[in-house]
């Protein structure tokens, strides 16, 4: 068995005011797996994330990163190795321009000059915003900017992607417009979300964080038809929506359009 | 959505003065406005010549006038203040039209004016043409300490943000028939201060964050170095060389009183 990309083994951890957000957490993710993250808001998701690059610390438990545990003398290489996007993309985006935004990360690591131009080219090319690069961040759409979000940690090469809610606050034609670009993206995938039908374009894996510990971890199509453990984690498919019926419209176009 | 712009200095062009590096421009900037503050206050010739000197300099950016016009606005407390000094001056009097002023108030007061003329233009003919990413650039390559670098282009970044929320506060308490009139209503917009200060603050907490997730360490990567020849140097602070050259002739031979 290969080296997970992601490693979490017994997380646990509480805040310093008591407050405790994750009990015992076990999850893998192996390389090239596209994992949806489930869980109502308050189950500990984001808290889980912060644990996966170090910004927060174990209180008990382990997390590794391709075998490198996670802790603080290794947090730069872990910062490589682990690209998160967070869900505000006015946080992630602040600097003058794209081009300096994207450039940020792979500067800290040390890059310069052409390997650096190559790197930001690469990272903004691959979201389709390669025209955009010296334009200041603050001009351009919410979905530009969640796209120019996502580069500045592609442009650092990460091992795995994890996404914040990568489709809030989209309107429909920019969220279709990440679908593809995600479903285009060589990456191992950690995607956080209550959009269950976006999980389940996107995500053949999906687990359930509940209560500060992980409720569920099966194929996506399965976990969402399961009508009663959606019910019990204030899990909800939108009105209407039907999982066979999407799937079968994924059969029926084999190939992503456009 | 929630994107605004902040209000715009820089204009885009190519002109001698757009290509020169944004340091050596800052250093020319504040050289010569502190030649033109030093020149003795009887040189009012050379004075009227650095005043000429700075609409070159604003000439050879090309930005159209009426653009620079509007940014002198922030000129208007120091006309205000020179038109009321040759009133309220003491000493000898002397008449000007149908009113009589104090003569040395006068003096003053164009010395002022013309003075404050001269920096304004010049630091507009600066502002124009250096993009804000320029400008933290330069700071930066003038060692300016790293902590005040980062605050600046923050603010920058964020400016419009921030805005942007208060504008939806604003909108979100005047939907509720909220109307800012009385002293009764100073509670409520302080609690919605208040409120502002700890959304930032929160955000605050959240691009650290984001910043730390993609390997910050305290500094700011200079990621394109800025470079200038000996030539752009020469052409940055000829304005400063000129004030200076003018101050010491006036000193030397009394030319200009």
């Amino acid at each position: 068995m290969s080296t997970p990309v992601l490693d979490v083994r017994g997380l646990a951890f509480a805040y310093p005011d008591g407050h405790q957000a994750l009990f015992g957490v076990d999850l893998h993710v192996h390389a090239g797996e596209r994992v949806a993250l489930l869980g109502p808001n308050g189950a500990g998701k984001t808290t889980l994330v912060l644990h996966l690059n170090g910004i927060l610390e174990a209180g008990a438990g382990s997390v590794a990163v391709s075998g490198l545990p996670v802790e603080p003398a290794n947090h730069l290489e872990i910062r490589r190795r682990v690209g998160i996007v967070f869900q505000d993309p006015d946080d992630q985006l602040f600097m003058p321009t794209v081009r300096d935004d994207v450039a940020f990360g792979p500067a800290n690591l040390g890059i310069r000059g052409d390997a650096l131009d190559t790197r930001v080219a690469a990272a903004l090319d691959a979201v389709g915003m390669s025209e955009f690069a010296e334009r200041p961040p603050h001009h351009l759409s919410f979905g530009q900017r969640r796209r120019v979000a996502i580069a500045t940690v592609l442009a650092m090469d990460p091992e795995i992607l994890v996404l914040d809610e990568p489709s809030s606050n989209l309107d429909p034609t920019a969220r279709r417009e990440l679908a593809e670009l995600l479903t285009a993206l060589d990456v191992t995938l950690l995607m956080v979300t209550h959009d269950l039908p976006f999980a389940l374009e996107l995500c053949e894996r999906s687990v359930v964080l509940s209560g500060g510990v992980v409720a569920a971890d099966r194929p996506t199509a399965e976990l969402l038809s399961d009508a009663a453990l959606l019910h019990e984690h204030r899990l909800e498919l939108p009105w209407g929506f039907s999982v066979e019926a999407a799937l079968r419209s994924a059969r029926d176009r084999p190939d992503q359009p456009g | 959505m929630g994107s605004q712009q902040g209000p715009h200095l820089h204009v885009e062009g190519d002109s001698l003065v757009h290509r020169l590096p944004a340091h050596t421009k800052l250093v020319g900037l504040l050289a010569f406005v502190l030649g033109v503050v030093a020149l003795p206050s009887s040189a009012h010739l050379a004075r009227l010549a650095m005043l000429a000197l700075a609409v070159l300099v604003v000439a050879a950016t090309r930005v159209p006038w009426r653009h620079v016009v509007r940014r002198m606005v922030v000129e208007v407390p120091f006309v205000v203040f020179a038109i009321v000094l040759p009133f309220v001056a003491t000493g000898p009097r002397r008449a000007l039209g149908p009113v009589t002023v104090s003569a040395s108030g006068l003096e003053a007061a164009l010395t002022l004016l013309v003075t404050a003329t001269v920096s304004v233009l010049t630091a507009i003919a600066f502002a124009v043409t250096t993009s804000t990413r320029d400008l933290v650039r330069a700071l930066q390559h003038l060692r300016v300490p790293d902590r005040l670098v980062q605050i600046l282009a923050f603010m920058v970044r964020y400016l419009g943000v921030v805005t942007a929320q208060s504008q939806r506060m604003k909108v979100a308490r005047e939907s509720r028939a909220f109307e800012a009139r009385t002293v009764r209503s100073w509670p409520v917009i302080a609690s919605s201060a208040g409120a502002l200060f700890v959304r930032s603050y929160e955000r605050g907490e959240r691009v650290h964050l984001a910043m730390m997730s993609r390997g910050y360490s305290g500094r700011l990567p200079v990621i394109e170095p800025l470079r200038a020849t000996a030539g752009q140097w020469t052409l940055a602070l000829t304005p400063a060389v000129c004030a200076v050259a003018a101050g010491a002739a006036v000193l030397v031979s009394g030319w200009g009183s």
